[in-house]
Parts: C-alpha cells; structure tokens; sequence
C-alpha cells in the first residue's frame, strides 16, 4: 500500500540489535493474541461451524452437525439479489465518498491554514451522537414533506410524487454520510505528508496544476485512498441500519437479510450468509490492494 | 561526486544530452530584473532590485540568511509574483508568466525530488510534461554526465544527500532551460563532497553553456565558481561584478567584511596631490591613489585587507614605497600552517589584524612585541564613513 522506498532503504541498514529477549516479545503479545482467540479465532470457528449444521433444526430442538455443506448452495441461490445490491450499493458510496471527500481532504491539508484543526475537528464531530440518531435524522432530511424534496419536485427532478425516503437513493446516502469520515481521515493523513514544494517543483518541470495533480499528488496519496476506500467499502456492505432507517423491503441488503434470518433463528443460513459475505469481501480486497500495490493508483 | 577517479562523460555528454533534448538556447538570452520589489504583508524582502544576467554566465547572488536571495529566485521561477517591477528573459516579459510556462529550472534548496518516482523518472520528467521525443535517450545521457547511471532505478530516499542532490541538477538541466536558478543546492553537504560539486557544477556549466544563477551565502562558493558575483544584503543589491574587482575594489563596508575580511579605521581626506589622496589616520599621513577611494573627501573609512598587510620591526628597511602605521602591540598571534595570523593594538585602541604567509622570509612575532604595520599604497581603499564599520562582519558561514 505505501511506497516501498522507505521499508527498501531500513532493509538494507544492519539489523537492529533486539532489545527484547525471545519471551519478553512473547509476553507482550499474549494479551493481544488471547483477545483475538477469544473473539475472532472462536467465534469464526463458530460460526462456520454453525453454517454447516443441518438446517432443519431450530433453537429449541437444537441443531445437528451434518457438514450440510447445501446451506452454502440455498442462501447463495436465494439472496444472490441482495448480495449484489450490498456490494453495489456500497461501491456506490465509496465512489461518493471519494468525490466529497478527496476534495475535502486536499483543501484540509493545503488551503486551510489556521483553519486546519478546526476543520479536522468538524470532521469527527459527528462521531459525538450514535451512529442510530445521526442516521434517524436523515429520515427527516429526506422525508417526503421536507424542503429537499419539496425543492427537487418544484424542479421537476422528482416526479409529481416523487419519494426521496425508502429508497436506493436514501439508502446510498445513508451510508455515504455515515462513512465519508473513514474516507477523509486517512486521505488528510497521507495528503498532508506530501512535501508542497513537491507542487512546485511539478510547477517548474513544465506541468500545469491538473498534471502536478495527476502524477505528483494523486500518486502520493495513493496510500490514503487505498485505506480510505477499504474503510469505507469492508462496512458499508455489511450495513443494515440505513436500508432499515432510510430504504424499503426492496432495497434489503445482505446485512438485512443475516439479521432476518437471524430473528427467524435460521442460524445455519444466517452462519452460511456470513461466511459468504466474509469470504467475497477478502477476494475483493485482496484483487483491489494487489492493483493499488502495483500501480499505484494511476 | 564520492569517487575521484578518472571521468569517462567530458563535454561529449553534455552535447549529447543537448542535441537529444533539442532546445538550443536562443542568443540574446539575458535575464533582466527592473525595480523588482517583493513585499509580504509588511515586510519588503526585495527592493527595488535592478539586475541583468548576461546570457551564457554563470551568476552568483550572495548574501547572508534572510537578505532576500531565494525570494529573488522565486520570482524568476515565478513561484512569487512580484509586488511591483519587472521580469524579461530573451526580452520577453515574464513578469506573470506561469512557472510552468517559463523556460527556467530550479534546482530548489531542498532538491524537492518525487518520492514515488525513479531518479529515472525523475529526471524524465520535465521532458514527458513537454511531450519531448527520444526521452530515454536523453535521460540516459544526462545520468551518465552527472555520473548516476547505475543508480536509475533507484527511489531518492535510497540515495545520498550528494547522489540526490545531482540528481535534482540533472531533472532541472536535462529541460535546457535559458537560465538554470540554484538555491544553495550545495548547502547540505559535507565540505569535501561541496567542494568537489563545486568544481563539478562549474565544469557541467562551462560545457552546457547555459545561464546559472547560484544563490549561496558561501563568499568563498561564489568567488570560486561564478563570472559574476552580486552582493545582496536586506534586499537590495550592493555590489556587483567579477570576484576579483568585488574582492579587491569594495564599495561598501558590508561588501568589504563580507567577503573576505577587511580593517576598517578612521580617517579623514586632507586633500589631493596629482594621482593620490592624501588621508589623515589617528595622526599618521598616508597616500591612497585616487581610483581607490570610493569616497574622495570628507570622513572615510581607510580600508584594507590583512593578507596585504606586512608585520615589520619598528625601523626596519623597505624594498619599495609602504603605508605605514607605527606603534602597534601584539595582542594576538595565531599559527595556522598556511600563515599566521596576527592582532595588533594599535595606539587609538583598535585591534587590526595581518595575516603572514609562512614563507619563511619574515621574522615571527610574539604577543606584546612592537611592531610597524605596512602595505603597498595601492591596496588601500577608500569607503564612505557614513556606513557602519561593522555591517557585514557577523556573516553566517558553514564553509
Ligand atoms: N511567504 C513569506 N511570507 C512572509 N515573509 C517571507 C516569506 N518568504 C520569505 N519571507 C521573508 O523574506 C525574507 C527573505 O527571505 P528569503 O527566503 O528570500 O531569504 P534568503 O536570502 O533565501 O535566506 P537563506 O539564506 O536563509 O535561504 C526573510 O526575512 C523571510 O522571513
Ligand atoms: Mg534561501
């Protein structure tokens, strides 16, 4: 993710002399270690373990391990709709994120002087009221008689009863304000390391500011980008708040569906779904960071 | 450059990269500065500055820290517009051209070399912005003049301030610009590595033939490398011409004690007899020729250099016509190899210094000695006594 110059250089210099013996290390990772054991090694056992039980059973009955690998088969044949809408409906506010806040970012690190930790201060703001509440209030925003709606009807954008609540639109905006923070903090932090004289000297080399831009800035933001858009893209698909605040039953998204089957104690499935949900969204990631690694973005 | 053997890349290269990147430079090129001024909020960094680049020199703007130096640089670079004045190149006003416009480089202060690039690609990068033809060629040529070939591939931060710091010449040169501007490129380095790049710089100059102007606060940086060498001092300029004329004919006592060292004393113009003057000095006559005195009546400061001053017994014998200040006492003396460097208290009270050289033809003297101090009347010079004795003295100087 970041350049690989600096990690180059440390490895060419001596090793460093370990100041900690073999078990002091050890010791210091043991907290760590059974933190991850306790609640993310087990709870994963679990869970895969869960999506293979035999599907007939329920609570009460109890379930039994019949390694029915077909939950895999059913959930994907069923909510194949759903998962692709999630995946959508998230790339779609990353996209968004990254249009509000690439600019954010860059105006925050280099035009707003003395207005830098303010800025950065409005950022986290919202961090202050629950996710629950921040995401209630957009029903207000965009509830039918509320001016946005009201405006956009007045100009013929929506239609003669044209809703901007309960659906997709909502749901994507749900979640574009709910993560556009992920997306601007990391972005700031690898914007603001980037030297300004390195603007101009692109300046001095014959590019104009879009070029500087595109092969100067952009590049060395790369890093931020790639955090920022796997910070934004990992929960956002796994979201279920803001289709149950802000969509309808047709804008469910595989979050929706897990909790569903969930209530309905259809653990296997909910276990399976998952899994599945876990599984796509490691290939992605990997696919993506394996781009970023290599091209840096450009 | 960290190795000293012998070079394989001569002019040749510097030919080669220049038919490669094909911008000859246009005859007629100077660089004229006409009442710059630069003010930021409330303080004037450059004032009214009037200056003119010969094409083809190499120019050195020195000063001490803060006089305005890389301000003057920038507003050529046209990273700062001026506040007032104006800016031509080959006669073509400049004035608010953008930077990325301009047919100028900068080799910045602080190499300001792109981290996630090759030095490859760092070098190529002027070119490909200029959609230039043939630009590996090119850039291979101009590794090889600025000896970083085997290092192409490379990232800046693997490399050394001195590798990097060649490599921000080569990205700034390889665009032939009309004027290359330097801003203390060779203020992070070590005195060994700076005095080879020194001769370095001076070499690839001389070969490429393009303009450079060479901001330093290093006198003796200046002296050695530029044709021409401009004293900038609180943003304006003090003096300006070729290092000796500036070394031996200072019009300022600020150009006086900033480059090199100067005594400075008291004195006043009784008058004129044919080609000299004649100066009066706490009581001692002297003759001083008429073309020294950058002042000719009136209160001057007498001026002159300690390498030309003789340290004599009181009543020994001269071998041709001497200034002479009688009755000084020793106070001071330091051997350094080369010379020796005295202090002598002389009988008003100032402390004068004289620098032997360890010839072995003079006597050596000893602190308390009495002593006579003289020099050939031609050394001395004349300046306005309205200038502070002191200004320029305390020069900030790493070298
Ligand atoms: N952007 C700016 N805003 C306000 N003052 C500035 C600005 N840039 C430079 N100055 C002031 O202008 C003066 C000249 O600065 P400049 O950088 O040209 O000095 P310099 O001669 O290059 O010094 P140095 O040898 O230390 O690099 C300094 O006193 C500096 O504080
Ligand atoms: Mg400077």
């Amino acid at each position: 993710m970041s350049h690989p110059a600096p990690t180059q250089a440390a490895e060419t210099q001596p090793p460093a002399k370990r100041p900690l013996g073999g078990w002091m290390g050890y010791l210091l990772l043991a907290p760590a270690a059974l933190w991850l054991t306790l609640f993310f090694i087990v709870p994963m056992a679990s869970m895969v373990s869960t999506s293979l039980y035999d599907p007939t059973g329920s609570l009460e009955s109890g379930y039994a391990m019949t390694g029915h690998v077909q939950n895999y088969l059913t959930v994907l044949a069923d909510y194949s709709e759903q998962f692709l809408r999630s995946l959508m409906y998230a790339g779609a506010a990353t996209i968004a994120c990254i249009i509000l806040g690439y600019p954010l970012a860059y105006a925050i690190a280099f035009k707003a002087g003395r207005w830098k930790n303010l800025m950065l201060v409005a950022v986290i703001a919202p961090f202050f009221t629950s996710f629950l509440i921040r995401t209630l209030s957009w029903q207000l925003i965009l509830g039918d008689q509320a001016w946005v709606a009201d405006t956009l009807r007045s100009l013929q954008i929506l239609g003669e009863n044209g809703r901007l609540l309960d659906t997709p639109v909502a749901v994507v905006t749900g979640l574009t304000y709910n993560f556009l923070p992920f997306m601007v903090l990391p972005l700031y932090t690898s914007l603001e390391k980037i030297d300004p004289r390195l603007h101009e000297a692109g300046a001095d080399l014959y590019a104009s500011p879009f070029t500087t831009f595109r092969k100067v800035t952009l590049p060395l933001s790369a890093p931020g980008l790639v955090a920022g858009t796997l910070l934004t893209f990992i929960p956002a698909a796994g979201d279920y708040i803001n289709v149950e605040l802000l969509g309808n039953p047709q804008t469910q998204m595989i979050g929706n569906v897990i909790q569903n089957l969930f209530d309905g104690g259809s653990y296997p499935e909910a276990a399976a779904l998952s899994v599945t949900l876990m599984a796509v969204i490691v290939v992605l990631v990997l696919l993506y960071i394996r781009k970023a690694g290599t091209e840096e973005l450009v | 450059m960290t190795d000293t053997s012998p070079r394989t890349t001569g002019p040749g290269a510097g030919e080669a990269v220049g038919a490669a990147s094909g911008n000859a430079v246009a005859g007629g090129a100077d660089l004229v500065l006409t009442g710059v001024t630069k003010r930021f909020t409330d303080f004037v960094a450059v004032d009214n500055l009037d200056l003119t680049v010969p094409q083809g020199s190499f120019f050195a703007l020195l000063g001490p820290s803060g006089c305005g130096k890389t301000t003057t640089l920038r507003m050529v670079a046209g990273l700062e517009t001026p506040t007032e004045g104006e800016i031509r190149l080959a006669g073509q006003d400049i004035t608010h051209l953008k930077p990325y416009r301009r047919p100028v480089n900068t080799v910045f202060q602080s190499y300001a070399l792109f981290p996630h690039l090759t030095i490859f690609e760092n070098v190529a990068f002027g070119l490909r912005r200029q959609g230039k033809p043939d630009v590996d060629a090119a850039v291979a040529a101009m590794l090889d003049l600025v000896e970083l070939s085997d290092l192409a591939s490379r990232r800046p931060a693997q490399l050394s301030g001195g590798q990097q710091q060649r490599v921000a010449l080569a990205r700034a040169l390889i665009n032939r610009p009309q004027v290359l501007l330097l801003d203390e490129p060779l203020g992070a380095l070590d005195l060994k590595l700076r005095r080879q790049m020194q001769i370095e710089l001076k070499r690839i100059q001389t070969d490429v033939g393009i303009t450079f102007v060479h901001v330093t606060h290093d006198q003796e940086e200046a002296m050695t490398m530029a044709d021409t060498v401009a004293v900038m001092n609180r943003g304006v300029i003090e003096q300006m011409g070729a290092p000796m004329d500036l070394y031996e004919h200072p019009m300022t006592t600020f150009v006086a004690n900033f480059l090199g060292q100067s005594n400075l004393i008291g004195g006043r113009v009784l008058g004129s007899d044919g080609a000299d003057l004649e100066v009066e000095v706490h009581g001692t006559r002297l003759r001083v020729p008429r073309s020294r005195g950058a002042q000719d009546t009136g209160e001057v400061w007498v001026g002159i250099r300690p390498e030309k001053v003789q340290v004599c017994a009181p009543g020994s014998a001269d071998d041709g016509p001497r200034s002479r200040l009688a009755g000084g006492v020793i106070t001071d003396a330091s051997f350094i190899g080369v010379s020796t460097q005295y202090l002598a208290r002389m009988p008003w009270g100032q402390e004068l210094m004289a620098f032997e050289q360890n010839t072995g033809a003079h006597e050596q003297f000893r602190v308390g000695d009495h002593v006579e101090l003289r020099w050939v009347p031609e050394h001395t010079f004349l300046l306005d006594a309205d200038q502070d004795a002191n200004a320029g003295v305390e020069r900030v100087d790493e070298g």
